[in-house]
């Protein structure tokens, strides 16, 4: 059995699940079913400081459960490499290393991604409630942030996909900036 | 004689025993790490010694909690560091809880201009603050730019960047939810650092019952019957075990050694008044013992005391063969003496080589030994028989005798086996002769092997601070050292460039000099200056200028601020750092910068010592202040062992040859030198090598064993040579009296063999077996004579 087919299986059964009721029990354990790959990544940041929206691209990598990696291509190149609670940062031959867990911020922005991916709901509504609309194909999951330490920077998270595949990642924050990334199918 | 003349001695004893006691009364005990300062030590032993004493890791405790499950460690955990956050005692507790993480981020971030090494002219000028923007905008886009963007406005710089990435982030542990584990979850980390150094015992001591007492209290909250237990370790830990188990051992030695030689002098005796008197040049000695130690050296060290009660083994010697020559004809007893003498000397030898160490603590193992010998000797010899009753008796032991004497002829066709054993035992020996000795300072220490390997466990899952390599700096006060801290920073990080370093600290980067500050400060422009600028530097950027208010407050914010210093650290980490680096000495102040060993490559976990002086001699500091210093640690403890080791053994070679001159001038003939000499040597040989056999790297106290076997054996030897040699039988009750002597010292040293503190064990395995085969041997090579008749 190669890939394409057992994704096309997981595909029917999604499929049949929706007919039992897409739930967001449903969507995690298609999440979770996905191991992992190489996406493409656009992503634009509309910020106050700045007169005109940033765009950024490059490649995010994911490997259930527990890597996640962002390597930018532009505007310039760096990488993000998040391992467990260790994030590293690599940009101009200089690296940095932290705990997630130090940084709360970053770890509602990063670590909720993540965890999306994962369909690790337990870690997803530690610090957010989820709401799920849209069908199998086209689904929106919305994480409304509970923890104040996180309702300081981000207002409301909106992921969407087809199946267990994210397609896009919508990011408002309390200051009203907002950034947009959608990502391309895996690259093969 | 008389009862005026027996109350008279008596009377004298009691002045000398008066003095005695009051001299040792005075005296002052330790158990800690100053026995292994030199008498004259370099800078750099005294700079070790002080850092072990004093230091930063000195004060360090290294805590694991182990059993339970993990949650329920953790929980514990965070409940004790809480408690112990909370108590005076400690100046830091960590366990992997960031409780400092947000007062020292906001600290870096108020002062950032002050601290950034990056801050300069050039930075504030148009063309320096577009570079600035242009990365502004490129961290915008980073993956942190989203979190980072309130930062940003105030800093578009980047200095809290600078400085962070400036510190030096050593490895820490891993982490299981906030707080560290060990590599295999199985153990729950912290640490605690004492506000009292390591040198102050009865401090540490405190610090470990504050730390037991949290530990019962947060177990207590979390419920009955948890199985987590509590182990600790350190420097402070050690001395306080080394001081209990020293006195512990100290203690049970002495009580049982001394009820076992009790005992042994009752069956022997079978008297009382007999007993007491005979334990009368035992007492004398060992006070005369500690108060020359005192006198000699201000101070008695714990092992020396412990050492001290096996002397009661030796001392009580003299007393059994006064005791039994009493009941000899006249003629007999004329001898006895000169042979003890020639004793007392020998051993003497032995013992005064040690006098002549640069090493504290054997210098007071040989002034004890000395004193306690010849004043139990100089006792027996002019105050005990006049404490004799007119009609003292020993009973009767010449039927022992008798049969003892039948056993020594048969025992002289044996002498082969000596030869044979010495010469294979010789062999072996050379044979072995790399391994031999132990040549770490680590091998002396009073901590038993279970608590050096939980030391070195805890040690290396904590990544601990295991401070190794050290610049020294001194300054005439603090500035002067802060100054000559900032001078060293370019050579070092040339050194880290070439890799022959993996990092540095310096209390510098934290508190950087008052001159630095001024500067750094100086070189912000004025409040208006730098708006213009900020405007013009934008042009061609996306940045929004207004936007950057709060960095132009900020830069105006921290002109008028006046000069960080010590104080200003208050609550927090960064100030534990800034005073573990930063001391005040006797001339001054005193910087250390530790660097750390690079950990891969050819040279992991080691510093070429030659590159790193090299790069040294090159920076170039004021004329004032003393050239900086660098210290391997280890290598310095280790070197200054085998320093002390190479000299005893040197000094014991002295004091061999110093033995046999002195036997060759009293005995007069080469061939009983010989023969006084041979069983000594075939014992010390035969005793080598068994603890060879037996996997042992002999340290210094197994050397001291040997002299002790000299000084003991060399009263055998000598009873059978028998006075002048003239071949004639010991007499029996002669032998008798070598056997009970032979026992109680067996009695007296045995014990120390099964003591829990490694260097006392090392004695008693050596002594104990010597004194055997000494005693063995001497009869086996004794001339050979007729079989006495039986009686």
């Amino acid at each position: 059995m190669n890939a394409r087919l057992i994704a096309l299986l997981f595909g029917l059964l999604a499929n049949h699940a929706s007919a039992a009721g897409w739930d967001i029990a449903e969507l995690m354990k298609a999440l979770a079913a996905n191991r992992g790959g190489r996406v493409p990544f656009v992503e634009t940041r509309h910020l106050a400081m700045l007169d005109q929206p940033l765009s950024i691209t490059g490649e995010l990598v994911y490997r259930a459960p527990s890597t996640l990696e962002r390597h930018t291509r532009t505007p310039v190149t760096e990488s993000m490499v998040l391992d467990g609670d260790t994030l590293t940062l690599s940009r101009e031959g200089k690296t940095h290393t932290l705990r997630l867990h130090d940084y709360p911020e970053v770890a509602a922005l990063i670590g909720s991604i993540r965890a999306t991916l994962a369909g690790d709901r337990k870690t997803l509504e530690r610090s957010y409630a989820l709401s799920l609309s849209g069908s199998t194909t086209q689904w929106t999951l919305t994480l409304l942030p509970s923890d104040p330490a996180v309702t300081k920077v981000v207002l409301r998270i909106g992921i969407s996909g087809n199946g267990g595949e994210v397609r896009r990642v919508d990011i408002l924050q309390a200051d009203g900036d907002r950034t947009e990334m959608r990502i391309g199918p895996a690259v093969r | 004689m008389s009862v005026h003349s027996r109350l008279s001695a008596f009377l004298s004893w009691l002045a000398i025993v008066g003095v005695l006691l009051l001299i040792v009364s005075r005296a002052s005990f330790t158990a800690d790490m100053s026995v292994f300062l030199p008498r004259s030590p370099t800078p750099e032993q005294q700079l070790l010694v002080d850092q072990l004493r004093e230091g930063m890791v000195s004060r360090l405790t290294l805590i694991g909690l182990t059993g339970g499950d993990g949650a329920e460690r953790s929980a514990i955990s965070r409940r004790m560091a809480a408690d112990l956050r909370a108590d005076d005692r400690f100046s830091a507790i960590n366990n992997g809880e960031a409780v400092h993480l947000e007062a020292d981020r906001r600290w870096l971030f108020d002062n950032r201009y002050a601290l950034s090494p990056a801050v300069n002219g050039e930075r504030f000028t148009v063309a320096g603050l577009h570079t600035a923007l242009q990365d502004t905008v490129r961290l915008l886009a980073s993956p942190l730019g989203l979190v980072a963007k309130p930062l940003l406005a105030r800093d578009p710089t980047g200095e809290l960047m600078n400085l962070l990435g400036a510190l030096d982030s050593a490895e820490q542990p891993r982490r299981e939810g906030d707080v560290w584990v060990s590599q295999d979850g199985a153990t729950t980390l912290l640490l605690a650092m004492s506000r009292a150094s390591g040198a102050d015992i009865d401090a540490q001591e405190d610090a470990m019952n504050a730390i037991r007492a949290a530990f019962a209290k947060a177990v207590a909250s979390h419920g009955a019957g948890s199985a987590v237990e509590l182990a600790m370790t350190g420097p402070g830990v050690f001395s306080v075990q080394s001081r209990a188990t020293i006195k512990d051992e100290v203690t049970r030695i002495a009580v049982i050694g001394s009820s076992l030689i009790i005992i042994l002098l009752l069956i022997i005796y079978r008297s009382l008044p007999v007993l007491l008197l005979g334990l009368l040049p035992v007492v004398t000695g060992t006070l005369a013992g500690i108060a020359a130690v005192s006198l000699g050296f201000g101070v008695v060290h714990g092992l020396t005391l412990g050492f001290g009660t096996t002397l009661i083994g030796e001392a009580v010697d003299y007393a059994i063969y006064l005791f039994v020559q009493q009941g000899q004809p006249k003629e007999r007893r004329s001898q006895f003496w000169p042979t003890i003498r020639i004793g007392l000397l020998t051993s003497s030898c032995g013992f005064i080589a040690l006098l002549a160490s640069g090493f504290p603590g054997l210098a007071q193992l040989g002034l004890y030994s000395l004193a306690g010998l010849v004043a139990a000797a100089l006792m027996t010899r002019y105050l005990l028989p006049a404490m004799l009753p007119t009609d003292f008796r020993l009973r009767d032991v010449s039927a022992l005798g008798h049969r003892l004497a039948r056993l020594v002829a048969a025992a002289t066709r044996l002498r082969w086996m000596v030869i044979t054993l010495a010469l294979s035992s010789l062999a072996l020996i050379a044979n072995q002769r790399q391994g031999v000795w132990n040549g770490e300072l680590l091998a002396l220490s009073p901590v038993p092997a279970s608590a050096q390997a939980l030391d070195k466990r805890l040690r290396s899952e904590l990544g601990a601070p295991d401070v190794r390599y050290l610049i020294v700096i001194d300054g005439r006060d603090t500035e002067a050292a802060l100054q000559a801290a900032e001078a060293l920073a370019p050579a070092l990080n040339r050194l880290q460039d070439a890799h022959l370093i993996a990092g540095w600290d310096s209390p510098a980067r934290y508190l950087p000099s008052q001159a630095i500050q001024r500067a750094r400060l100086a070189s912000l422009p004025p409040r208006e200056a730098l708006a213009a600028r900020l405007q013009a530097a934008s042009t061609g950027l996306p940045l929004r200028t207004k936007r950057l208010q709060a960095f132009v407050d900020d830069v105006d914010a921290a002109r008028q601020r006046p000069l960080l210093d010590r104080a200003s650290m208050a609550g927090t980490s960064l100030a534990l750092a800034v005073d573990a680096m930063l001391l005040d000495s006797a001339h001054g102040a005193r910087a250390l910068l530790p660097l750390r060993a690079p950990t891969t490559g050819r040279q992991a976990g080691l510093i070429d010592a030659d590159a790193v002086r090299a790069e040294l001699a090159t920076v170039a500091l004021p004329a004032t202040s003393p050239p900086p210093r660098f210290l391997d640690l280890k290598h310095e403890s280790d070197a200054l062992y085998r320093g002390y080791l190479g000299e005893a053994i040197q000094l014991s070679l002295g004091g061999v040859l110093a033995i046999l001159v002195l036997l060759l001038v009293f005995l007069r003939r080469p061939m009983r030198v010989v023969r006084v000499a041979l069983p000594l040597a075939a014992s010390i040989l035969v005793v080598v090598a068994a603890l060879i056999l037996a996997g042992k790297q002999l340290i210094l106290l197994h050397l001291i064993g040997l002299l002790l076997i000299v000084a003991v054996g060399s009263n055998y030897a000598l009873f059978f040579d028998n006075g002048n040699g003239d071949g004639a039988a010991p007499s029996p009750a002669t032998l008798a009296s070598l056997l009970f002597a032979n026992l109680t010292t067996v009695a007296g040293f045995g014990l120390l063999a099964f003591s829990e503190v490694p260097v006392l064990q090392a004695i008693g395995i050596t002594v104990g077996p010597g004194a055997i085969l000494a005693l063995l041997f001497s009869a086996m090579l004794s001339a050979r004579r007729p079989l006495p008749p039986g009686g």
